[in-house]
C-alpha cells in the first residue's frame, strides 16, 4: 500500500545482481510477509471462536440426547389382567403388580432395596396407568413377556447428569433423598440406565412441569412446512423479478427506485416483517394464527430481498460477451437469458437462495409475533395440508420458549435444540455446495 | 465535413446493393462516434473497414445488425436499408435481422459449452436441422469452413472455452457461418490467428463471397488488400474514403488515407 508511490519511480538499481535482492524488494517482501501473518492471525482467531462455540454448544447440548430409563421385563397373564380390571382402583392394582415384579428383579440381581408405591411414582410417574393402557390397547400381548422401557422423571435424569444432588433435594416433595438411594440400588441391579433420547428428536413440546417429555420433532415439522412455503414462493418470485430487472427492464428512474427499495428491504429488521404479517395475513386476511403457512409468508417477505440481490449480482457477473454471442447468432433476448445467462448464474442463485433459506430457518422474532411460539407445538399435524394450516412452532421459536422456562431441564433441551438446528443448517450448506459443484461441472 | 463517398458512386458496379446506409450517426451518450456516414455495401462482395483504433469501425459494424441496441447509452440515427428495407423500422424484429446478418466479434466469445453445442446452437434455435444426423452434418461443415475441424473433431464434447485464443476465434467464425447468414460481419477475425489459420479464414471469406456479402474489419493492410474488393477508410468517426480496394491502396484521394496506409497516422 505504502510502497505504491515508490514503485512508480524509475526502477533503481536495475544494474544490480539478481542473486541478492535490493532494499526496495526486501521492503516489499517484508510487507507481504507481514500481510500474510495478519491474515493467518485473523483466521486463527476466527477458528478459535468457532471452536469455543462448538465445544460449549456440544457440551451443554449433548445431555439432551440421552435420557434415563428403567428396563423391566413384565408378563401379565389373562387371569391377572381380569383380576386387576375387576378391582375398584384399577391402576393401583397394576402398579402393585409392577412393584412385585421390580422387587423380584432386584432379588434376582441380589440387591436389597425397600420402597413403596409413592416412591415409584416419584421416580417413574404413573406406572399403573401406563401398564393398563398398554394391555387394554394390546390384549394379544397378555401372557407374553414384554420389555417395558419406562422414562425416569426429569429429576432422576438430572441426578444422573449432575444437575440434581442430595444437597439440592432437601425439602422437595417431588423427589426425596431416600429416592436417590433407591436409584443407586436400581443402578446396581442394572435396571436403570441411560439410553438414547429418541423422544427428544421425535416428540412434541410438553408442559412446563415436564422437561423430560419435551421433544423437538413437532417444531422440526413446523419448520419444514414453513421452508416449503418460503422455497415455493421466494425462489420463483425472486428469480423472475431479478431476471426482469437485470435483463429486460429499461434503466430509468422507476427501476432505480425499485432497486433502492429492494436494498432497503434487505436491511429491515425481521420483527418488522413479523408485525406486518400479523396485521396483514392474520388480522386482515384472516389466515389461521400460529400456522406455518403464515410463518412461511412472513419469512418469504424477508427472504425475497436476499434472493433478489444475490441473483442480480450473479446475473451481472455473467460477461456481456455471452449475451452478445447469443444475440449475434439470432437468439431472442429470452433465449439468450434462459439458454446461456441463467445456467451460468445458477451456482450464484442457488447459493443466495440457500443462504436466504438458512437465514429464514434461524429466524425467531417474526414467528413469535404471529403466534408460532414453542408451546403451540403439542403434536404432529395430521396430513399434508394440516401441516400448513394447523398451529405449530418452528425450531428457533421452540428453543426460545424452552430457554425462557424455569426448570433447568429445559435449559438442556434448548441447547440440544440448537444442535439440531445447526445440523439442519449444516445439511443445507452441504446441499448448496453439492448443487454448486453439479452446476459448475457442466460448463 | 468531407464528401467522402464520391468514389463509391464513380465505380462501375455489377453487384446489387445489399446495405444502403445514409446519413448514419451514432452517439454513445455525448460522444459522437459515427458522423454522417454514407456507404453502400454490395452483395457478393468483401468490403473491408480500415482505420486507426477508436475510429468507429466496430461501432458502425454493430449498427448493421443492431447489436448497438443492447448498449443503453448508444443512439443510432440515419437509414440502414437492407435489400431496400430499413432495419431500424419499428416493425423489424432485431432477432430476425440477426439471423440474416451474422457477426463474429472482436473478442472471441465462445459459449461455455461444448464445441459441438457452440456451433449447433444457432441451427438449433432456427430449426435448421430435422434430426441429429442433419445437425451433425451442419456442425461438421461449419467447423470445416471455420478451418478448425481437424483440430477439434476428436473432442467435440469438450468446452469451447478450453481452446486457445486463435482456436476460439475460428470456433466463433464456424458458429457464425453455421446459421447461413446473408451478410457476415467480421470484426478483426484474424487478429489472434497465425498465418496458416489466417490463410484458411481468408480462403473461407473468399468462398463466402460467392453467396453472401461479407464485411470485415481489419488492422492489416495486406489482409484488406488480399481479401476485399471494396475498402472503406474511417477516421475519427468519419468515413473518409470508400472505393475499390485497388484504387484505395494504389491511388487514394484523401491525404489522410494515404498517410494511414503508408503508416504515418494510426
Ligand atoms: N460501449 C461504449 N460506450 C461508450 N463509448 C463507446 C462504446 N464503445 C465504443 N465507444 C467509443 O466509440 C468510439 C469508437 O469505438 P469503436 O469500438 O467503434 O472503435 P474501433 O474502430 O472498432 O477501434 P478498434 O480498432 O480499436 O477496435 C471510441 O471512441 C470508443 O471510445
Ligand atoms: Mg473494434
Amino acid at each position: 500500500m505504502t510502497d505504491a508511490s515508490i514503485d512508480t519511480a524509475p526502477a533503481a538499481g536495475g544494474k544490480g545482481s539478481l542473486l541478492g535482492s535490493d532494499a526496495r524488494t526486501k521492503k516489499r517482501n517484508a510487507a507481504e510477509k507481514r500481510f500474510r501473518l495478519y491474515g493467518m492471525a485473523a483466521i486463527a482467531i476466527g477458528l478459535f471462536f468457532l471452536l469455543v462455540l462448538f465445544v460449549s454448544i456440544i457440551r451443554s447440548g449433548a445431555p439432551a440426547f440421552t435420557r434415563t430409563v428403567v428396563d423391566v421385563e413384565f408378563t401379565l397373564t389373562q387371569a391377572e389382567f381380569e383380576a386387576a380390571e375387576s378391582e375398584l382402583f384399577k391402576t393401583k392394582a397394576y402398579s402393585n403388580l409392577f412393584i412385585q415384579k421390580l422387587k423380584s428383579q432386584l432379588d434376582a440381581a441380589g440387591v436389597e432395596a425397600e420402597f413403596d408405591e409413592s416412591a415409584i411414582e416419584r421416580l417413574l410417574g404413573k406406572v399403573g396407568s401406563t401398564l393398563r393402557e398398554f394391555y387394554r390397547a394390546n390384549p394379544e400381548q397378555l401372557g407374553q413377556p414384554v420389555d417395558f422401557e419406562l422414562a425416569a422423571s426429569s429429576r432422576v435424569d438430572g441426578y444422573f447428569k449432575g444437575r440434581v444432588s442430595r444437597d439440592t433435594l432437601q425439602d422437595s416433595r417431588f423427589l426425596q433423598v431416600s429416592d436417590l438411594d433407591l436409584v443407586d440400588r436400581l443402578e446396581e441391579a442394572g435396571v436403570i440406565r441411560q439410553a438414547f433420547n429418541w423422544p427428544f428428536i421425535t416428540g412434541a413440546d410438553s408442559g412446563v412441569d415436564n422437561p423430560g417429555g419435551a421433544g423437538i420433532g413437532a417444531s422440526v415439522v413446523g419448520s419444514f412446512f414453513m421452508m416449503l412455503v418460503v422455497l415455493a414462493l421466494s425462489l420463483p418470485i425472486g428469480v423472475a423479478a431479478s431476471i426482469y430487472l437485470e435483463e429486460f427492464a429499461p434503466k430509468n428512474r422507476w427501476t432505480d427506485l425499485i432497486e433502492v427499495n429492494i436494498s432497503n428491504l434487505a436491511a429491515v429488521p425481521s420483527i418488522v416483517f413479523g408485525i406486518l404479517g400479523l396485521a396483514v395475513f392474520i388480522q386482515f386476511m384472516h389466515l389461521p394464527q400460529s400456522a406455518p403457512l403464515v410463518g412461511g409468508l412472513v419469512l418469504t417477505l424477508m427472504t425475497l430481498p436476499t434472493i433478489i440481490i444475490s441473483t442480480r449480482a450473479s446475473l451481472r457477473a455473467v460477461p456481456p460477451s455471452i449475451r452478445d454471442a447469443a444475440l449475434g447468432v439470432g437468439a431472442s433476448k429470452m433465449q439468450a437469458v434462459f439458454h446461456h445467462v441463467l445456467p451460468l448464474a445458477m451456482p450464484g442463485i442457488l447459493t443466495g437462495t440457500i443462504i436466504g433459506l438458512a437465514q429464514a430457518l434461524g429466524e425467531t422474532a417474526p414467528l413469535l409475533l404471529i403466534g408460532m411460539v414453542g408451546f403451540v407445538a403439542r403434536g404432529y399435524p395430521d396430513g399434508f395440508i394440516a401441516g400448513f394450516t394447523e398451529p405449530n412452532s418452528a425450531m428457533p421459536a421452540q428453543i426460545y420458549t424452552w430457554a425462557t422456562r424455569a426448570d433447568a431441564g429445559f435449559y438442556e433441551k434448548a441447547w440440544g435444540g440448537i444442535i439440531i438446528l445447526l445440523a439442519f443448517l449444516l445439511t443445507m450448506n452441504i446441499i448448496a455446495i453439492i448443487l454448486r459443484r453439479r452446476f459448475e461441472r457442466r460448463w | 465535413m468531407y464528401d467522402a463517398p464520391k468514389t463509391a458512386e464513380s465505380t462501375v458496379s455489377q453487384n446489387e446493393i445489399k446495405f444502403d446506409c445514409r446519413d448514419c450517426q451514432v452517439w454513445y451518450g455525448d460522444t459522437h462516434a459515427i458522423k454522417d456516414v454514407n456507404i453502400q455495401i454490395e452483395d457478393n462482395t468483401v468490403t473491408s473497414f480500415i482505420g486507426p483504433s477508436g475510429c468507429g469501425k466496430s461501432t458502425f459494424l454493430r449498427c448493421l445488425n443492431r447489436m448497438n441496441d443492447t448498449i443503453d447509452v448508444a443512439r443510432v440515427e440515419g437509414q440502414f436499408l437492407l435489400d431496400g428495407e430499413d432495419i431500424y423500422d419499428r416493425k423489424v424484429d432485431p432477432v430476425q435481422l440477426r439471423a440474416k446478418v451474422g457477426m463474429v466479434f472482436q473478442k472471441p466469445n465462445p459459449f461455455p459449452k461444448s464445441i459441438y453445442d457452440n456451433v449447433a446452437y444457432g441451427p438449433k434455435i432456427h430449426g435448421m436441422a430435422k434430426n441429429k444426423a442433419e445437425l451433425d452434418e451442419i456442425v461438421e461443415r461449419a467447423l470445416r469452413r471455420g478451418a478448425i475441424w481437424d483440430e477439434v473433431k476428436d473432442r467435440l464434447d469438450q468446452p469451447g472455452t478450453g481452446l486457445s485464443g486463435g482456436q476460439q476465434q475460428r470456433l466463433c467464425i464456424a458458429r457464425a457461418v453455421a446459421t447461413e447468414p446473408e451478410v457476415l460481419l467480421m470484426d478483426e477475425p484474424c487478429s489472434a490467428l497465425d498465418p496458416i489459420a489466417t490463410a484458411l479464414v481468408e480462403e473461407l471469406i473468399d468462398e463466402l463471397r460467392t453467396r453472401y456479402s461479407v464485411v470485415i474489419v481489419t488492422h492489416s493492410m495486406q489482409q484488406a488488400a488480399r481479401v476485399s474488393q471494396k475498402t472503406a477508410f474511417f477516421h475519427l468517426g468519419n468515413l473518409v474514403e470508400f472505393g475499390d480496394t485497388g484504387e484505395i491502396f494504389t491511388n487514394p484521394n484523401d491525404p489522410r488515407t494515404e498517410s494511414y496506409i503508408t503508416g504515418r497516422i494510426g
